[in-house]
C-alpha cells in the first residue's frame, strides 16, 4: 500500500491503454472497461480517508522519488487535509460521470473513454503533486483532454468554446510558469538548494515587495481563470453551454476546484504578505463575482446557462472564505468546494438527463413536469434546494461556515455576500418553479418517462453525501481541521517574518 | 639535397562524422551509376547506413577535445551533440523520402546524394572553429539545398522556391563573406580563439570589427531565419519538397545554430553584453512576428514555417541568457525542435487528396475518423510545438524560458510565454480540423509508407521519450557546451 496515490492517480491511464488496444466496434466492452477503471480507482482512493490520520497536519501517504535530480524535480505525491476530499471528489464523481454519458455520448465512445480516463489522471494529478514541476506537467496536460471533450463531443458551437477554454487557461498558466520559474531560482540563489519541492519551498520566506507580489498576481491569475472569478469568467459559460454533460459535471465539479485549491496550497503558504496586500481585494472580487453571477443567472432562459452562471457566483463563496485567513472560512471554503461539486454536478446531470429526453434546455419548453416524472422532479428539488443552502443540506454548511469566517474580518464584504444567498434562492426556485409547477404547457412533455434505473444509480450517490454533509459535517471537516489551523498558523508566521526581514 | 614534402599532420578523427557522411555521398554516386535504373531505394538504405555510422562514431568519440587542421576544425561535445541532432534529421528526412518521391514520381539518385552532401555541410559547421570553415560547411549544405528545393523540376513553385532560397541565400553568403574580410582585417585572422583574444585585447573598439561581427550575424540570421531576415522562408519552405522542407527546418537550422553558438562565445564572449541586447530584439521580433503572421495562414507548410521563425525566436531566447543553461536549452531544443518537426512535416508528407499532395489545414478535416493514429500522431507534434507537458516541447520550453528567467531577462521570458499562448490558437487549429470537422470534397487519405512510418515511429519516440525523462540528455547537452564557456 506504499504506492497508494500512485495507484490512484494512474489507474485510470491504464485503463486507457487498455480501451485503446480494445476494437472499436465492441462499445459495450468499451464502456464497461471504463466504468470499471473508474470504480476500481474509487475503490482504492477509499482508504484515503478511512486510513488519513486526521490529528496530523502534515502530508500523508507520502511517495518520493528522484526524476530530474540536476534540476531538483522530483516525483512527490501526497495529501493532506486541503486535498483528501478533493481527491475524493474525482474519484467519485468519474464513475457517476462516465454512466451518465452512455447513452447521451453518441459517438466515438472509445475515444470518449480514453480521454475522460486520461483527464482522470490530470485532475488527481493535480491534486496529490507535490512538486511543482509535477503540479504543472498535470495542470497543463489535464486541458488537452477537457478541449477534446468540449470540442469533439459539444454542442453546435462547440468548437468557438473549447478554443476559448484552451487560450484563457493557457494564458493565465504560461505566466505561472514563469513565476514557478522565478521562485525556483529566488529560492536557490539564497539557499544554495535548487528544488522545484513545494515542501522545502514553503518553508522559504520571500522579502516582501514588488518580486513576491508579481509573483503572487502571476500564480493568481492562473488560479483565478481557473475558478473563475469574475472578471475572468468569460470563458466558463460557454464552456458549460456547449460542453457535453459529463463534460460539464467534471467542469463544475472538478475543473473549477483546480483554481480554489491552488489558492490554497500555492498563493497563501508561498506569497503570504501578498496574500494579505492583496486579500482586502480578492475580498471584493469575490464579492462582485457573487452578485454578479447571481443576477445574471436570473436572467438565463438555458437551464444549462443558469447553473453554469450560478457556478460563478458560489465559487465567489470559496474565494471568500479562503482568504478571510481563518478556521471558519477556510474549512467552510473546503466543505464548500466538495459541495459545489456534488450540488452543481447534480444539477448538470439533472439538465442533462431532461436534455436527453426533450433535446431542448429551455426553460420555457418545461412546465408542469411534476405530474409527469414525479421522481426526477423530487430528486431535483432536493439538489435545487442543496445549491441555495437550504440548512440540513450540504450547501448550508459551507456558506454557513465561509459568512461566519467572513463576518470576522471584512463585515462590509460578509453583508453584501449574504445577499448572494438570497439571490441563490430566487434564481434556483425561479427556475424550478417554472419548470416543474404549474400545468404542462408542452404537449411533447407529457409523455417524458420517468427516472430509469440508471439515473438512480447516477443520483442516488450524489443526494447520499449531500444529506451527509448537511446532517453531520464533521464527518469531512474533521479531516480538514487539522491542515487549514497548520496552513493559517504558517500563513502567519512566515507573514512575521517578512515583516520582520523589512522592518531590519 | 631534397626535403621531403612536408605534409600537414592530418588527423581523420577530427572530422570523422563529417567524412563517414561525404565518403557515403561518394558511394551514392558510384550507385547511381549502376543499374537497377529504375529503383532508388537501395540509395536511400545506404544514405541511411552512413548516417548511423555517422551517429555510432558520436558515441564512440564522445568525449573527445582535439582540434586538427591547425585549429581549424575542432571534435568537441559540442561538435558531437549537434552531430547527432543533425544526423538524426537527416535520418528522418531519408526515411520520410523514399516513399514520398516514388509516390510523386520524382525519385532519383540525386535526391539521396544531396541530401548527404548537404549534412555533411552541416556537420563541417559543427564542428568548424574557423569562419573560412564555417563558410565551407555553410556553402556545402546551401547548395545542396538550393538544388533540392527545386527538384521538382515540374512545379512553378519549386523553381520560384529555388531560385528565392538562392538569390538571398547568395546574398548572405556575401554578407557573411565580407563580415569575415573586415573580421579579418581588424583581428589578423578568422581561428574564432585568435580572434577572440584580440578582442578581449581590446580590438573591440576597432568599428572595422564591429561592422564585420555585425554583417557575419546578418549571414546567420539568415540561415536560422530570424526576423528581419526570414523573408525567403514561407516561400521556400511552401515550395520545397516536403522532406527537403523539413531538412531545411531542422538540420540546416541546427548547422547554423551550432556554428553561431560557437561564434559567439569563442570570439565574441567579451562582446557578451551588447549581443545580448541584440538578440533579445531579434528574439522578440522573431517570436511576435512568426506566431502572428502564422494565425493568418491557411498552408500547412507556410505555417509551420512561420511557426518555425516563432521558435527560432524561442532559442534564440537562450542565446540571450547564455550560460550553460542557456546554450544547453539552445542544443536540447534543437533536438527536441528536430523530432517535432520532422514528424510534423512527415505526417503531412503522407496526406494526399485526390492524388494531390493534401497540405492545407482543411484538407486534414475529419482526419482523426478515419486514420486515428496519423491524427493522433500529428497532434502530438502541434502539441509539443505548443509547448504542452508531457510532450518534449514543454521541457525544452521550460529550459530555455527557465534561462532567461535565471539570467534576469524576465520580461523576456514573459513575452516568450504570452507568445506560446497565441502560438497554441493556430496549432490547435489543426487539431480542431482533424478531430472536430466533417471533410468536405473528396477525403483525404494517408499513403501507406513503411518507411515513413517507422520515421514517425522514431519520432514519436523521441517527443516523449525527451518529454518524460529529459534529465540524461539535457545533461549532456549542457556538458557539451560547458568547454565553450570556459
Amino acid at each position: 500500500m506504499r504506492a497508494i496515490l500512485s495507484a490512484v492517480t494512474f489507474l485510470p491511464v491504464l485503463g486507457a491503454a487498455l480501451i485503446f488496444l480494445l476494437p472499436r466496434r465492441r462499445e459495450g466492452l468499451v464502456k464497461v472497461t471504463a466504468l470499471g477503471t473508474s470504480l476500481m480507482t474509487f475503490a482504492v482512493s477509499v482508504p484515503l480517508y478511512t486510513r488519513f490520520d486526521a490529528s496530523l497536519s502534515d502530508y500523508q501517504f507520502v511517495e518520493q522519488r528522484a526524476w530530474m535530480p540536476t534540476l531538483g524535480v522530483s516525483y512527490h505525491l501526497g495529501v493532506d487535509g486541503i486535498s483528501l476530499l478533493l481527491v475524493l471528489l474525482t474519484t467519485f464523481l468519474m464513475p457517476l460521470v462516465l454512466l451518465s454519458s452512455w447513452r447521451s455520448i453518441e459517438r466515438r465512445w472509445k475515444e470518449f473513454a480514453i480521454t475522460m480516463l486520461l483527464l482522470e489522471t490530470g485532475m488527481l494529478g493535480v491534486f496529490v503533486a507535490l512538486d511543482l514541476f509535477l503540479f504543472y506537467i498535470f495542470w497543463e496536460a489535464m486541458l488537452i483532454p477537457m478541449y477534446l471533450i468540449i470540442g469533439i463531443w459539444g454542442g453546435p458551437n462547440r468548437v468557438y468554446a473549447a478554443v476559448k477554454f484552451i487560450l484563457y487557461t493557457l494564458a493565465g498558466s504560461l505566466l505561472m510558469l514563469v513565476a514557478i520559474l522565478a521562485l525556483y531560482f529566488l529560492h536557490g540563489a539564497a539557499t544554495g538548494a535548487y528544488t522545484f519541492d513545494l515542501p522545502v519551498l514553503v518553508r522559504y520566506v520571500l522579502p516582501a515587495g514588488r518580486a513576491q507580489n508579481l509573483m503572487f498576481l502571476a500564480f493568481a491569475l492562473a488560479f483565478a481563470i481557473k475558478v473563475p472569478m469574475w472578471p475572468f469568467h468569460t470563458w466558463l459559460p460557454d464552456a458549460h453551454t456547449e460542453a457535453p454533460t459529463p463534460g460539464s459535471v467534471i467542469l463544475a465539479g472538478v475543473l473549477l476546484k483546480m483554481g480554489t485549491y491552488g489558492f490554497l496550497r500555492f498563493c497563501l503558504p508561498l506569497f503570504p504578505q501578498a496574500t494579505m496586500t492583496f486579500a482586502p481585494w480578492m475580498f471584493w472580487l469575490a464579492v462582485i463575482g457573487i452578485i454578479y453571477g447571481a443576477w445574471v443567472s436570473t436572467a438565463q432562459a438555458d437551464m444549462k446557462k443558469l447553473v453554469a452562471y450560478s457556478s460563478v457566483s458560489h465559487l465567489g463563496f470559496v474565494v471568500l472564505g479562503l482568504f478571510t485567513l481563518n478556521p471558519q472560512g477556510m474549512v467552510g471554503a473546503i466543505i464548500q468546494m466538495v459541495n459545489h461539486g456534488l450540488s452543481t454536478g447534480a444539477l448538470f446531470l439533472i439538465v442533462g438527463m431532461l436534455y436527453e429526453r426533450r433535446h431542448t434546455r429551455l426553460i420555457a419548453d418545461f412546465g408542469g413536469l411534476w405530474s409527469v416524472v414525479p421522481a426526477l422532479s423530487a430528486l431535483f428539488l432536493i439538489v435545487t434546494f442543496s445549491s441555495i443552502g437550504l440548512p440540513g443540506l450540504n450547501g448550508f454548511v459551507g456558506e454557513f461556515l465561509i459568512l461566519v469566517g467572513a463576518f470576522q474580518v471584512h463585515r462590509p464584504a460578509a453583508v453584501l455576500a449574504t445577499s448572494g444567498i438570497i439571490f441563490a434562492a430566487v434564481y434556483l426556485l425561479w427556475m424550478y418553479q417554472r419548470v416543474i409547477f404549474g400545468e404542462v404547457t408542452h404537449e411533447e412533455n407529457r409523455r417524458l418517462p420517468d427516472l430509469s434505473l440508471r439515473e438512480w444509480v447516477i443520483l442516488v450517490p450524489v443526494l447520499v453525501f449531500i444529506v451527509w454533509i448537511g446532517v453531520y459535517p464533521v464527518a469531512f471537516t474533521g479531516k480538514t481541521e487539522a491542515s487549514v489551523q497548520a496552513l493559517i498558523s504558517q500563513v502567519q508566521t512566515k507573514a512575521a517574518a517578512t515583516a520582520a526581514m523589512a522592518s531590519r | 639535397m631534397t626535403d621531403a614534402i612536408a605534409l600537414p599532420a592530418v588527423s581523420l578523427r577530427v572530422i570523422a562524422p563529417a567524412a563517414l557522411l561525404a565518403v557515403t555521398g561518394f558511394v551514392l554516386m558510384l550507385l547511381d551509376l549502376l543499374p537497377p535504373q529504375r529503383r532508388r531505394e537501395h540509395m536511400a538504405i545506404v544514405g541511411l547506413t552512413g548516417v548511423g555510422a555517422a551517429l555510432v562514431s558520436v558515441f564512440l568519440l564522445w568525449g573527445s577535445e582535439v582540434s586538427g587542421f591547425q585549429g581549424m576544425v575542432v571534435l568537441d561535445n559540442f561538435a558531437l551533440f549537434m552531430t547527432l541532432v543533425i544526423g538524426y534529421a537527416t535520418g528522418l528526412v531519408l526515411l520520410l523520402s523514399i516513399d514520398y518521391l516514388q509516390r510523386l514520381g520524382m525519385e532519383s539518385g540525386e535526391f539521396y546524394i544531396l541530401v548527404l552532401f548537404a549534412a555533411t555541410g552541416m556537420v563541417v559547421m559543427a564542428g568548424a572553429n574557423d569562419l573560412i570553415v564555417v563558410f565551407l560547411g555553410l556553402e556545402t549544405m546551401s547548395l545542396a539545398l538550393y538544388v533540392l528545393a527545386g527538384i521538382f523540376s515540374t512545379r512553378i513553385e519549386a523553381g520560384e522556391a529555388s531560385m528565392k532560397y538562392f538569390l538571398l541565400g547568395a546574398f548572405a553568403s556575401g554578407f557573411f563573406l565580407y563580415g569575415i574580410a573586415l573580421i579579418y582585417g581588424a583581428t589578423g585572422s578568422t581561428n574564432l580563439n585568435k580572434i577572440g583574444a584580440a578582442v578581449a585585447a581590446g580590438a573591440a573598439r576597432d568599428p572595422l570589427l564591429l561592422i564585420g561581427f555585425g554583417l557575419l550575424l546578418v549571414g546567420f540570421g539568415f540561415k536560422i531565419s530570424s526576423v528581419p531576415f526570414h523573408m525567403w522562408t514561407a516561400d521556400v519552405y511552401e515550395g520545397a519538397p516536403t522532406s527537403v522542407t523539413a531538412l531545411i527546418a531542422t538540420g540546416s537550422k541546427a548547422a547554423a545554430f551550432a556554428a553561431l553558438v560557437r561564434v559567439l562565445l569563442e570570439a565574441m564572449r567579451p562582446l557578451q553584453a551588447e549581443w545580448a541586447w541584440l538578440f533579445w530584439g531579434l528574439a522578440v521580433l522573431s517570436m511576435t512576428l512568426g506566431n502572428v503572421v502564422a494565425i493568418a495562414q491557411q498552408n500547412l507548410k507556410r505555417m509551420l514555417a512561420y511557426s518555425s521563425i516563432a521558435h527560432v525566436g524561442y532559442m534564440l531566447v537562450g542565446i540571450v541568457a547564455g550560460g550553460a543553461l542557456g546554450n544547453g536549452g539552445v542544443l536540447f531544443y534543437l533536438l527536441v525542435y528536430t523530432f517535432t518537426t520532422a514528424g510534423a512535416f512527415g505526417v503531412i508528407l503522407l496526406l494526399e487528396r485526390g492524388g494531390e499532395e493534401a497540405v492545407r489545414i482543411g484538407d486534414t478535416a475529419g482526419l482523426a475518423a478515419r486514420h486515428p493514429l496519423a491524427a493522433l500522431a500529428l497532434s502530438v507534434f502541434l502539441l509539443s510545438l505548443v509547448g504542452i507537458p508531457p510532450t518534449a516541447g514543454f521541457v525544452g520550453k521550460f529550459y530555455l524560458f527557465g534561462a532567461a528567467v535565471r539570467s534576469g531577462y524576465i520580461w523576456l521570458a514573459v513575452i516568450g510565454v504570452l507568445n506560446s499562448a497565441v502560438a497554441a490558437y493556430y496549432y490547435l487549429r489543426v487539431i480542431v480540423s482533424m478531430y472536430m470537422r466533417e471533410p468536405e470534397g473528396t477525403p483525404t487519405v494517408l499513403a501507406p509508407s513503411f518507411a515513413g512510418a517507422l520515421a514517425l515511429v522514431v519520432a514519436l519516440w523521441g517527443v516523449i521519450q525527451l518529454g518524460i525523462m529529459p534529465a540524461p540528455i539535457f545533461d549532456l547537452a549542457q556538458s557539451a557546451v560547458l568547454p565553450l564557456l570556459r
